[in-house]
């Protein structure tokens, strides 16, 4: 048998065992259907389904608000009245209201959030690092509607009964920190934000801090310098851009942040100083009174909130990109 | 006699990279360090300023002595060691700063703030790192638009702007052409006057060019150390002199 076996295929003529150049499949079909190109089409076909996506919603926000687009123009951004029954509306009070709780909530998470990302690369021993890492991204999977509760029942009264006697009887000489407070606006509003955008900045830092060549760190050491002369004036600076990517990744969040915020920023469209005193937030103001809204300006103009918004998310979340893009560039510059 | 290790042994974890190693470095002299890859040697100069401190799970036992003063101990400032005992690395590592702040920043932790004085200083280190006339006119660029060769000595002129006793050199020419090599060489030459050199190496020739002292690591054991000629000419132990001839390594 194996005799057999053997001869069979010397006998082969090993140009029968090369296959075809030819291309495969029905002959009918060939030269118009075949798998490579094919691929590379349907491929193509899903990536540009991101970029007709998105120009679908600019051109569908646009579309919406066209009609308060026409009747404001760009007063509509700095007009502080918001009277559905006088059909008279300006978004200067839900920009300020985002502006504020954003940056409140900046204030907070930035500092702490560098803090994390320093202790968790260059302090923690691994098994720390690990499960504190671990836990600073759960805080970015907790869905925002328990956000808002939490809020809700837990922080609002603390603001209330807590944080805002000391801030009044310590910081009260600000106009910030006046007023008497009900535990629900524009302070636990950033508070809640801080909280939320927390993971955010200290896990893209600490992918940042990490990234950082541990050659650098010797090479200060090596010097003479000491561990935070090491962290601020080498660390630190090398992995700038990329932390302000986190920031600003993070400052695209808070400003679109919606359900948390409705629940604990008290909904109350005005401009005051006092954070302790209620606000209302662009993405609030649609998620409220975008379904009861009556005539077509009132919704017109709702939609043109949502086009502000979606503008200066896109253009906060570009410059994220961009220096970050910067930042990953920089190193491979180093590098070589 | 400027530092003297005595019954050096670091561990990784249960690894033991370096076993018993005791070695005088003397004063205005080069020490080379040479063996094959992986015999301890980066280790060995890594413990005299304290560098292995930044590995976790590093373990010393022994003792090493920098003017008679031990530098492990509980009482002891592993950044006040490296004030003294320099280092430059095999690769390159510039800050991302100009060229200037590279030079100045060791001036700057180290407590020295007239910037008459740091612009002095930065200077005379440039020229003893022979790079003064080929940057002084853009001293304000990022160092990391230098050639390979030219932030090699720019590392160099950082490490000699904070004027340590003693410097260190991990392999610093390994990753540089033979005209920058041959800088690197005659500038360690040069600074022997100025302070002590111990230079790791696995260039047997650069070992026997620029080194008085010659210590050859083999299987995280120092073989053999002794003055250079004698190392390269009449090594006592077979293990060295299978190495020096290119039998192993």
């Amino acid at each position: 048998m194996a005799a057999v076996h053997t001869g069979s295929i010397a006998t082969t003529p090993t140009t029968a065992r090369r296959h075809s150049l030819q291309r495969r499949g029905p002959p009918a079909l060939r030269g118009w259907i075949t798998l490579d190109p094919l691929f590379r089409k349907v491929c193509a076909a899903f990536g540009l389904s991101i970029v007709s996506l998105l120009g679908f919603v600019v051109y569908e926000l646009l579309r919406g608000s066209s009609a308060s687009l026409a009747r404001f123009g760009a007063s509509f951004v700095f007009d502080r009245i918001w009277d559905p029954v006088a059909e008279k509306f300006g978004a200067a009070t839900f920009v300020y209201g985002t502006a504020v709780t954003s940056v409140i909530a900046l204030l907070i998470a930035v500092p702490l959030g560098i803090g994390i990302a320093i202790f968790l690369v260059e302090m923690a021993p691994r098994a720390v690092r690990e499960v504190a890492g671990f836990l600073v991204e759960l805080l970015a999977a907790i869905p925002s509607i328990v956000y808002g509760l939490w809020g809700l029942f837990v922080l609002a009264p603390i603001v209330r009964d807590g944080l805002a006697p000391v801030l009044r009887t310590t910081l009260g000489f600000l106009p910030l920190f006046t007023g008497p407070s009900y535990g629900l606006g524009m302070l636990t509003a950033g508070l809640i934000l801080a909280v939320m955008v927390l993971p955010f900045i200290a896990a893209v830092s600490r992918d940042v801090l990490s990234a950082v060549p541990q050659m650098q760190r010797e090479g200060s050491l090596a010097l003479g310098a000491t561990k935070w002369e090491t962290i601020w004036h080498v660390v630190l600076p090398y992995g700038r851009a990329g932390i302000s990517g986190a920031v600003i990744l993070a400052l695209g969040r808070a400003l679109g942040e919606t359900m948390a915020v409705t629940m604990v920023i008290g909904n109350s469209p005005q401009i005051v100083a006092s954070l302790f005193a209620p606000g209302y937030t662009m993405s609030s103001v649609i998620a409220n009174e975008y379904s009861e809204a009556s005539g077509q300006l009132y919704l017109s103009s709702l939609t043109e909130l949502g086009l502000l918004l979606f503008v200066v998310t896109f253009a906060v979340n570009g410059v994220a990109r961009l220096l970050i893009w910067r930042m990953s560039r920089g190193a491979e510059g180093s590098r070589a | 006699m400027k530092m003297r290790a005595s019954h050096l042994t670091v561990r990784y974890g249960a690894k033991v990279a370096i076993k018993d190693v005791s070695i005088d470095i003397h004063a205005n002299q080069v020490l080379a360090l040479i063996g094959p890859s992986g015999c301890g040697k980066s280790t060995f100069l890594r413990s005299l300023n304290r560098m292995n401190d930044t590995v976790p799970g590093v373990s010393v036992t022994g003792q090493v002595q920098l003017d008679g003063e031990p530098i492990y101990g509980p009482e002891v400032d592993a950044v006040l060691v490296r004030r003294r005992v320099g280092m430059v690395f095999q690769k390159s590592n510039p800050f991302p700063k100009s060229i200037f702040e590279n030079v100045a920043y060791g001036l700057r932790v180290g407590g020295l703030r007239e910037r008459g004085a740091v612009a002095d200083r930065v200077e005379q280190a440039l020229r003893h790192a022979a790079l003064w006339d080929e940057v002084k006119d853009r001293l304000h660029e990022s160092g990391l638009g230098l050639s390979g060769g030219q932030q090699q000595r720019l590392c160099i002129a950082r490490a000699l702007a904070v004027e340590p006793e003693v410097l260190l050199m991990d392999e610093p020419a390994s990753a540089l052409d033979p005209i920058a090599t041959a800088k690197v060489e005659e500038l360690v030459s040069d600074l022997r006057d100025q302070l002590t050199i111990v230079i790791v190496t696995h260039n047997m020739q650069q070992a026997a060019r620029v080194s008085q002292r010659t210590g050859f690591f083999y299987m995280g054991k120092l073989v053999e150390v002794g003055e250079t000629t004698q190392i390269f000419t009449r090594p006592k132990e077979r293990e060295t002199e299978d190495y020096i001839t290119g039998r192993f390594g």
